[in-house]
């Protein structure tokens, strides 16, 4: 797997999680474009990159479904990796060394930081909340069955859900250029050795003073 | 279809002014049906149905008389019968016939995500475009009288337009113009409060001491208005909303949600802006490198 003209480089993400990854990424900016057009007005321009109006509302939820689906693979894989440990609550308390990069100053991160564990699992909570609140939206099939005031409930909470679930992957894009290496590690699969020591210290130790050193497979 | 001959008060999912500079001198419109004086005859479902040229489907006796058992894409008013009870044990049949309030501040309006598929009129009138719909069903979501239905054949939604063609010309609603006992008229909302007025007076008269119109104040006054015998029980008739208002979450949803979450968004990507101007990338450099293979030599 490793790249033969950089040999000294780590898998971080292997193809298969690199593919789920970025098909769930490809479905967000899709659900999330065609999302808004519905949302607000001043948007409503976006409805012509899906073919207009009533496309917009009949592909609008399709997307949805298949980012979900995706997303339950991704998150599958990536769970043991994002428990909260009681060095992650720490590093959430120096979020001031976080964001002025004092990275020397912050308790060793393993394989993922506490903020990437964070969004982790406001994504989880807000793909749930989405696909429920998307049924009982979804006028063609499901809202039928729910009476109106679960219809309003579950139409506030989709675009609340939606609302926290752009912004956090606005944070998690960003995050992902600010950290040097990061956009590689999802677009190609590796990182350096100074990266992996430097942001995944523990993560680091264990995937090079492993006995079998082969890197995970995901 | 926008009738020019009708101006534009409030546009769906428009955030500037509609063509709105010519208004009705003699104010805005209005329907009053006096349930008092209907019978129940159902010339106004079957004028409904000539005029807009609708034909729904047959359905089954469900034990009512309530025929369609429902407002549909193609029956945009029904008559709802209610056998009530009254405390001196005497039977009433109260007869209400349903169909869009054309509210003037209408829920439907408020939810529609779509520019211009559903228009308010300078005289009242709420009206849908349905070339303009996407078929979403929010109109449904936003109605408080639980009006607007989306058609299964195109996925439009459709509701009673109080005929915008006919009043357009000069002419009453074709329901208004069919209903044998009077009990539905038409002309401008003072007009329509005045008579009412009258109404009520002579219903009280007649014993019925809570007679009154319904005019709901919650949803800003209603087009379409109701002489009621127990204006102080609208729930009687077939579950008319006593105090109906555009619902608290679709206000929140489609009010202020709308300009908050759009610049909670814009604030998140402009604060990811300045962190890279103040702070910059967290890079790693040659330093980083070597502690790295000074680490992995280390005997773990």
């Amino acid at each position: 797997m490793s790249d033969p003209d950089r040999r000294d480089t780590i898998v971080r993400y292997a193809a298969g999680v690199r593919t789920n990854h970025w098909t769930v990424a490809l479905f967000f900016v899709l659900a999330a474009l065609s999302g808004l057009a519905l949302f607000h007005p001043a948007l409503f321009w976006l409805s012509h990159l899906f073919g207009g109006g009533p496309w917009t509302r009949i592909l609008h939820p399709y997307i949805g479904l298949i980012m979900m689906i995706a997303f339950l693979f991704l998150a599958g894989v990536m769970w043991k990796d994002n428990r909260m440990q009681d060095r992650d609550w720490a590093w959430l308390r120096q979020m001031k060394d976080v964001v002025n990069n004092r990275e020397d100053r912050l308790p060793e991160v393993a394989r993922y930081n506490a903020g990437q564990k964070l969004l982790f699992f406001v994504l989880v909570a807000c793909m749930l909340g989405l696909v429920l609140s998307g049924i009982v939206m979804w006028r063609a099939y499901f809202s039928l069955y729910f009476p109106v005031g679960v219809i309003r409930a579950a139409s506030l909470a989709h675009a609340l859900f939606a609302f926290v679930l752009i912004c956090a992957i606005i944070v998690h894009i960003y995050a992902a250029i600010w950290v040097k290496g990061s956009v590689h590690a999802m677009a190609r699969g590796t990182v350096t050795p100074g990266w992996a020591w430097k942001h995944h210290r523990a993560w680091f130790r264990e995937t090079t003073h492993a006995t079998d050193s082969r890197p995970r497979s995901d | 279809m926008a009738l020019q001959s009708l101006n534009i008060k409030r546009r769906s999912a428009t955030t500037t002014p509609s063509p709105s500079v010519r208004e009705p001198a003699t104010g805005t419109v209005a329907k009053l049906i006096d349930t008092t004086k209907c019978i129940g005859c159902k010339a106004c479902q079957t004028a409904c149905m000539e005029w807009n040229d609708l034909r729904d489907e047959i359905g089954t006796n469900v034990g009512t008389y309530d025929n369609p058992r429902d407002l549909s894409d193609k029956s945009w008013t029904v008559m709802r019968f209610t056998e009530y009870e009254n405390p001196k044990g005497d039977l009433e049949w109260l007869i209400r016939k349903d169909g869009c309030m054309h509210c003037e501040d209408p829920g439907c309006l408020k939810a529609c995500p779509a520019p211009g598929a559903i228009v308010q009129y300078t005289n009242g009138i709420v009206d849908f475009h349905e070339e303009n719909c996407i078929g979403c069903g929010y109109c449904v979501t936003g109605c408080p009288f639980d009006v607007p239905r989306i058609s299964k054949k195109d996925h439009k939604a459709y509701k009673c337009t109080l005929c915008s063609d006919r009043v357009s010309v000069g002419l009453e609603p074709a329901c208004v113009k069919t209903c044998p006992t009077g009990a539905i008229v038409f002309g401008t909302k003072e007009d329509m409060q005045q008579h009412a007025a009258e109404r009520v007076e002579d219903l009280k008269s007649r014993g019925f001491e809570h007679a009154g119109l319904y005019d709901p104040a919650g949803v800003g006054g209603t087009h379409v208005m109701y002489v009621l015998h127990h204006a102080d029980q609208p729930q009687l008739y077939s579950d008319l909303p006593a105090d109906p208002h555009i619902s608290p979450m679709v206000g929140l949803w489609k009010g202020i949600g709308k300009p908050l979450a759009l610049a909670g968004i814009a604030l998140t990507a402009l604060a990811g802006f300045f962190h890279y101007i103040r702070v910059g990338r967290n890079e790693v450099g040659e330093r980083d490198e070597q502690a790295a293979a000074q680490d992995k030599d280390k005997p773990s």
